[in-house]
């Protein structure tokens, strides 16, 4: 994040801080303590439980096949919640950047909507639809569906958790270029797919990355919702994040830690590629970040 | 979810990224890949599967008693049929777990902790028979289980009976009675205890239990949140709970940090067993599932119940040694105190009931 403020701020002068250097230290050593002591210590604390017993402990977690199963269950929600993001993303904020309608600014609060909810809510919305006793769970079962305490369901709920990503970054961005470039593509005969494939898609091409990413690993991290309509059947519903829980609650915390390890390892993935674009991509990016 | 379909996921990503010329735009590949990650997907999620699985949906502490015997019961159905089933389990308070079979989870049968769970499915859902204490010997309880006392080492708070739980000075780690099946057992051997030793003074009885849950500082929704709240996290002087779990922190943390204390009297715990006929009947499972439930009652099961600290119904099937653990102390049934567990659930736990107006009253 820090690599894009400057770009956000050129033209400034270069120093208006008035406070003393001891002010000034005071405070980027409190704000250091206070990452060390609450993100990096624990993050620490991951890997160092994860290898307490030493490599083959740690190793062993991942020969399990309850782990297996998790961790393709992880890899299948997020093959699908991530791409129908990206498509309703794009064509979300494609319409909302581009065209003027009515309800529009309903339909940018409603996509910020699973923001401020809370997971277990969304959870809960998907089971009291979906559940058996649900408002559509009879009509199901006549025709044996089966979405709660299955796939379908955990996928739903992944889906509605991390629906604002794509958008939330696209649209801004989309806004600030304006119709312009899509305008003389149209002038000069280009169809509107071909306008959107060759002039739109490479403007937003490095936002749609990074929120990619972001979404991804929203989607795989997600605990909250996924426990609620999961039924935490092993083997068979339990993602990684559920799977963590678990394993911990059978006191087998080295295996635990280390599948935690996991999922810290995809946060620092992340984390790394997401500032590599934003180092080189702040232009684009920025005008998508701005906009929140 | 066979593994060919799972690589079909991992590779044509990349196809797709190959078949494009280098510098070509990129979201191109982008979009290719998510749409092909879509279509490779799709059928995973609708997968049916070929061999029989039984699901058993169970309560928290069980879990690794039911690694063991599912683990028996496949080979012993191998052996008389030939059939390969898979038996999955799904562990959590005992409460939420009656909960997800209410609203569709696709359990064969439950195992849970408390009978009043079984009675709520039955009751909510009907996919279980009402009478379904008379489908199985022992009314359903191929084993039964009591509560005791886990404390730190030495005991240093001198904890001996349930009367020394609304000492002041006394923290006591018991999961929520609402979700959790080992909470409510906890809640009735305290109320049990009371209304004795009080020449069987309800008031009086209350009265006492709203003194316990006054020394209770964290209330899990599981019996096992319970225990790794006072075994791993160090919280609490006292845990009331599942005498198999007890044991299970001993194997688990060593004897060296707890030790348990029996008390003279306690509860007589029955956690019962239930097919859920709708479901069976409707995946076509039902005849693996009943020689599920009642492979519980065989010896072999019967042994690893008395392995993993359960009492057995059986006490000739277990080895001697395992018996040994399990202490000689006076235990009382509850309905014999309360009545019907129509009544017990509704008069202690519903909305409204006893432990609703304690915790109003505690705050």
């Amino acid at each position: 994040m820090s690599k894009a403020i400057p770009h956000g701020d050129i033209g400034r002068p270069a120093s208006v801080v008035t406070e003393g250097s001891r002010v000034r230290w005071l405070l980027i050593g409190t704000a250091i303590a206070f990452l060390a002591l609450f993100l990096v210590l624990p993050l620490v604390t991951v890997f160092v439980q994860a290898f307490a017993k030493g490599w083959e402990a740690y190793l062993a977690a991942f020969t399990e096949q309850d782990a297996h199963a998790a961790i393709r269950l992880t890899l299948i929600v997020a093959a699908i919640a991530v791409p129908f993001n990206v498509v309703f993303g794009i064509m979300a904020s494609w319409a909302i950047a581009k065209f003027e309608f009515a309800g529009k600014n309903l339909l940018v609060t409603l996509i910020d909507l699973p923001f401020s909810v809370s997971p277990v809510v969304s959870g809960l919305i998907y089971v009291l639809v979906f559940g058996a006793q649900g408002l559509i769970g009879p009509w199901l079962i006549e025709h044996d569906i089966q979405i709660i305490f299955a796939v379908p369901g955990i996928v739903l709920a992944t889906i509605f958790v991390t629906f604002p990503f794509v958008a939330r970054q696209l649209i801004p961005l989309m806004q600030e270029q304006g119709t312009a470039e899509e305008e003389a593509a149209l002038t000069l005969g280009a169809s509107g797919w071909h306008a959107f494939r060759t002039v739109t898609l490479p403007n937003i091409r490095w936002g749609l990355l990074y929120s990619v990413l972001l979404c991804n690993a929203r989607a795989m991290g997600e605990f909250g919702a996924v426990s609620v309509v999961s039924g935490h059947i092993r083997g068979l519903t339990n993602t990684l994040p559920l799977h963590v829980e678990i394993l911990y609650n059978e006191y087998n915390f080295v295996a635990s830690f280390a599948v935690a390890s996991l999922l810290a390892g995809l946060a620092l993935v992340t984390l790394a590629v997401k500032s590599g674009l934003e180092w080189r991509y702040s232009a684009d990016i920025a005008a998508g970040a701005r906009g929140h | 979810m066979s593994d060919d379909t799972f690589s079909q996921t991992g590779t044509s990503p990349k196809a797709g990224f190959a078949r494009r010329t280098p510098g070509s735009a990129r979201p191109k590949s982008v979009a290719a890949l998510c749409l092909i990650g879509c279509l490779a997907a799709m059928p995973m999620a609708t997968t049916a599967l070929a061999q029989t699985e039984l699901l058993n949906v169970s309560y928290d502490p069980t879990r690794e008693l039911y690694k063991d015997i599912n683990a028996a019961f496949v080979a012993d159905w191998k052996a008389k049929t030939g059939e390969t089933v898979v038996v999955r389990a799904a562990h959590g308070g005992s409460g939420s777990q009656a909960r997800t079979v209410i609203d569709g989870i696709p359990a064969d049968v439950v195992t849970l902790g408390i009978p009043s769970d079984i009675d709520a499915i039955a009751r909510l859902s009907k996919k279980i028979a009402p009478d379904w204490r008379t489908k199985l010997p022992n009314q359903g309880l191929p084993y039964t289980s009591t509560v005791v006392f886990l404390v730190r080492k030495g005991n240093p708070k001198g904890v001996k009976d349930w009367g020394d739980l609304v000492k002041p000075d006394i923290k006591v780690i018991t999961p929520n009675p609402k979700t959790s099946a080992g909470g409510r057992w906890n809640f009735l051997a305290a109320w049990g205890y009371a209304y004795e030793k009080e020449g069987k003074d309800a008031d009086k009885a209350n009265a006492f239990v709203g003194q316990v849950y006054k020394n209770v500082p964290v209330l899990d929704t599981g019996a096992r949140g319970s225990t790794v709240t006072f075994a791993q996290r160090g919280l609490g002087d006292v845990l009331p709970t599942w005498e198999n779990e007890a044991y299970l922190v001993f194997d688990e943390f060593g004897r060296d940090k707890f030790d348990v204390v029996v008390p003279p009297t306690s509860i007589y715990a029955e956690p019962p067993v239930a097919l859920v006929d709708a479901n069976v009947d409707k995946k076509g499972t039902r005849k693996q599932a009943e020689a599920y439930l009642q492979f519980l009652y065989s010896d072999a099961a019967q042994a690893i119940f008395a392995k993993h600290h359960y009492r057995p119904l059986k006490r000739e099937a277990a080895r001697p040694e395992d018996l040994a653990q399990l202490p000689d102390l006076k235990l009382f049934k509850i309905e014999d105190l309360q009545g019907n567990w129509d009544d017990i659930q509704k008069k202690n736990f519903d909305n409204g009931g006893l432990f609703d107006q304690l915790s109003k009253a505690g705050r």
